[in-house]
């Protein structure tokens, strides 16, 4: 395995390690629908969950991720690590590292805070959400939950609708389903697209319904209402007019089409209540892979050298 | 004899003598005694000089600066006068200019003075100081240019803090042509580059940075060059970094407005994908272009569209530097790789070696008209002697300014200063070597 000590992003990492992260998560899955479900794997391992931005999704995936594996977990957020009181994000991150875990999970707001902490401490870091960069390991289970409805993703056409340019699981999932070999359109409002799109790998389309075409997978994005005050699209009114998916387009899509949000939704502005919970939704599918995703990374980077 | 305050007799034997601005390029040697160029010429002899053997070396007018933060007062942490001059003649500079945006800002007489005073006291090189354009660098109000000037302001600058008001500029400018000021525009819409912490490009996407158009640049340059032509006022826009400005001040000039600008070593070293990954040493306002307008301050080098390279020398302490990218503070050091950088411009086939030196002397000094920028016999002793072939690695932890924050750090150059001469004293000798 070429994969290293850390997990900053998927830019860089090879299909091959993709596609072993994908296998190990679908083999630990199993322990997931156990009565008891857990396992002594990372037994006397230390992983600290530091959600520097708040997430309650990913925080607990990561939780019960490390909890199923048998690791010690701490948490730390903003308001209960120092950070609130002036300490810089490298003298925390050295305090942490003094107490000695294996495995630090970091959720920042800002781009690049993993590298940098990559950088100045010695711990295996996770990227679980960086700023407006990346955010690998739901790229991850995005991928998986693809592969598991579709058996590949080699061919696949994927159609990201919605804020692109802010969005870290936009960025991931092109540098992700590229590596992977399928195609990705990306859909939104321009002043919601970022500069340089197809320097990203991907297709862009003005237009949802020319958007759809084709694609096996409709994956839709939150729009957060601050992009209103940073008067990027007119109204909310609009956008969901003009990009919202409805069950209008459901009947045109592909036939085996799914649709995927990383959530949590806005229902009636990005997806019509119908949609997100119809037949073609893989939502809740995308959660429970969440957790097998983050155990097969913890498992790959502090667990595989201890067998 | 002299008095012991007087500077020495000082005879620079044998080097190659190179000033653009007087078409002087000839094997000579140089007496400089009483703080002045004595004489020029072949085989001079003077007894009580101490003879400076320069042999296959370069013989320059002091290298002038016309862009630097000293920092001092109020910044001292991150660099002071006394250290930001050691750097400057460490880096082959016997002149820098010092932009306002100290703490307290320097818009009033007494920054200026105290500037100067610390300068004579502990500085290694002759320091002008620019003005503030408005009080407290502020926008709103202006500041005492008259009185400014007076102090020994040579300039008025509104550096790091851009004027978003055209109507309070055009007055500025109006009222500085009054006084025979030059005004430095750091040309910026800020509106524009709002929360940008790169160029926008496919780097800055890739990374999930903000972006920062180079249109927010040249929207910019092309307001205050007009509001040169309307004014009449002598304008040199600073640290231009892309295509768009470069033809911008080539077509200011072919109107034959007053105006003149500078590029920095990094925005002709450098490209955005240098960020690399987050590196918040290559951070800077403007910041690092694409490759086209890398091409394009290499070509308005050569042409002379831009008069001199100017290092917008940027000192940052850790604390500014040692944090996550969107919150590193701008800026980069550039006192003591700049030469070198633009001496590889001749190598590389841009510039022929009196461009290069022109851009470094007689080219920044006709930007503010300063005196010095050129070697004439009563001219002040301002001379720079270059080693054109020593080879040596940039070492953040050997340079003179207080702070690290090179891009340039590991970098292998060839071409260094190995003599600074201010006023007929030396400031810098290299020993390491």
């Amino acid at each position: 395995m070429s994969l290293g000590r850390h997990l900053l992003g998927l830019e860089g990492v090879a299909a091959e390690d993709i596609s072993l992260i994908l296998d190990t998560a679908s083999s630990l899955k199993e322990i997931n629908a156990r009565p008891i479900k857990k396992v002594p794997t990372l037994r006397g391992k230390t992983v600290v969950h530091f959600f520097v931005e708040p997430s309650t999704r990913t925080r607990t995936s990561f939780e019960l991720a490390s909890k199923r594996l048998s690791a010690d977990t701490v948490s730390l957020s903003a308001s209960t690590s120092s950070l609130t009181k002036g300490e810089t994000l490298i003298d925390t991150a050295k305090n942490l590292e003094a107490m000695g875990p294996d495995l630090i999970v970091i959720r920042h707001s800002m781009s690049g805070a993993p590298h940098l902490l990559a950088q100045h401490i010695e711990p295996s870091i996770i990227n679980a959400g960086d700023g407006t960069h990346e955010h690998p390991t739901q790229a991850l289970l995005d991928m998986l939950t693809m592969r598991d409805h579709f058996g590949r993703l080699e061919g696949l056409n994927v159609s990201i609708i919605g804020d692109i340019a802010h969005s870290r699981v936009a960025r991931s999932n092109l540098i992700g389903l590229n590596a992977m070999g399928a195609k990705v359109r990306v859909c939104g409002p321009r002043t919601l697209l970022p500069p340089f799109a197809a320097s990203l790998g991907a297709e862009v389309c003005d237009n949802l319904d020319q958007a759809i075409e084709d694609a096996d997978v409709i994956m839709m994005l939150r729009v957060q209402k601050e992009r209103l005050d940073d008067v990027l699209f007119p109204s909310l009114r609009e956008y969901a007019q003009r990009f919202g998916l409805g069950l209008r387009h459901m009947r045109k899509a592909k036939p085996g089409a799914i649709v995927m949000h990383p959530g949590p939704i806005n229902r009636g502005v990005e997806m019509n209540p119908e949609v997100a919970d119809g037949p073609w939704s893989v939502i809740l599918d995308q959660v429970a892979n969440g957790v097998a995703v983050r155990m097969a990374l913890l498992y790959l980077l502090i667990g595989a050298e201890a067998k | 004899m002299s008095e012991p305050n007087q500077p020495p007799r000082l005879l620079l034997k044998g080097g190659r003598v190179l000033c653009p601005a007087t078409g002087r390029d000839e094997t000579a040697d140089l007496l400089l005694a009483e703080g002045r160029v004595a004489a020029i010429g072949p085989d001079l002899t003077d007894p009580a000089a101490q003879v400076l053997a320069c042999a296959g070396k370069l013989v320059t007018p002091g290298l002038i600066d016309l862009h630097v933060h000293l920092r001092e007062p109020g910044q001292e942490y991150k660099e002071d006068i006394a250290s930001g001059t050691a750097a400057a003649a460490a880096g082959g500079f016997s002149a820098v200019c010092a932009m306002p945006n100290t703490s307290p800002v320097n818009d009033c007489r007494a920054v200026t003075e105290y500037i100067l005073g610390r300068a004579r006291e502990a500085g290694s090189c002759r320091v002008y100081p620019v003005g503030a354009i408005s009080k407290g660098l502020q926008g709103e109000l202006l500041s005492e240019m008259a009185e400014l000037k007076d102090a020994g302001c040579v300039a008025v600058s509104d550096d790091g803090r851009p004027m978003p008001d055209s109507r309070l500029l055009r007055r500025a400018m109006e009222y500085a042509a009054g006084f025979a000021l030059p005004v430095i525009c750091h040309s910026e819409d800020l509106r524009l580059s709002a929360g940008g912490v790169m160029h926008e490009g496919p780097t800055a996407t890739r990374l999930g940075l903000k972006g920062i158009p180079a249109q927010a640049e040249v929207i910019a340059v092309e307001r205050d060059l007009n509001l040169a032509g309307l004014t009449g006022a002598r304008v040199h826009i600073a640290h231009v970094s892309c295509a768009g400005s470069v033809e911008a001040v080539r077509r200011a000039k072919e109107r034959g407005w007053a105006v003149s600008c500078e590029t920095a070593p990094h925005y002709f070293s450098l490209v955005d994908a240098d960020v690399g990954n987050y590196d918040t040493h290559r951070k800077m306002n403007p910041p690092l272009r694409s490759p086209d307008d890398r091409r394009a301050v290499l070509a308005g080098l050569a042409e002379g569209v831009i008069d001199a390279v100017a290092t917008d020398h940027a000192p940052h302490s850790s604390l500014e530097k040692l944090v996550e990218f969107d919150i590193a503070a701008f800026g980069v050091t550039g006192l003591e790789t700049s030469l070198a950088l633009v001496l590889g411009l001749v190598r590389q086939g841009v510039l022929d070696l009196g461009q290069a030196i022109a851009r470094l002397t007689s080219g920044p000094a006709a930007c503010l008209g300063l005196p010095g920028g050129r070697l004439l016999v009563g001219g002040p002793a301002d001379v720079t002697v270059i080693d054109p072939n020593l080879a040596w690695s940039v070492d953040p932890e050997r340079m003179r300014s207080k702070s690290r924050n090179t891009p340039f750090a590991g970098w292998e150059l060839i071409g260094r200063a190995i003599l600074t001469i201010c006023g007929g004293r030396i400031t810098h000798r290299l020993t390491e070597a």
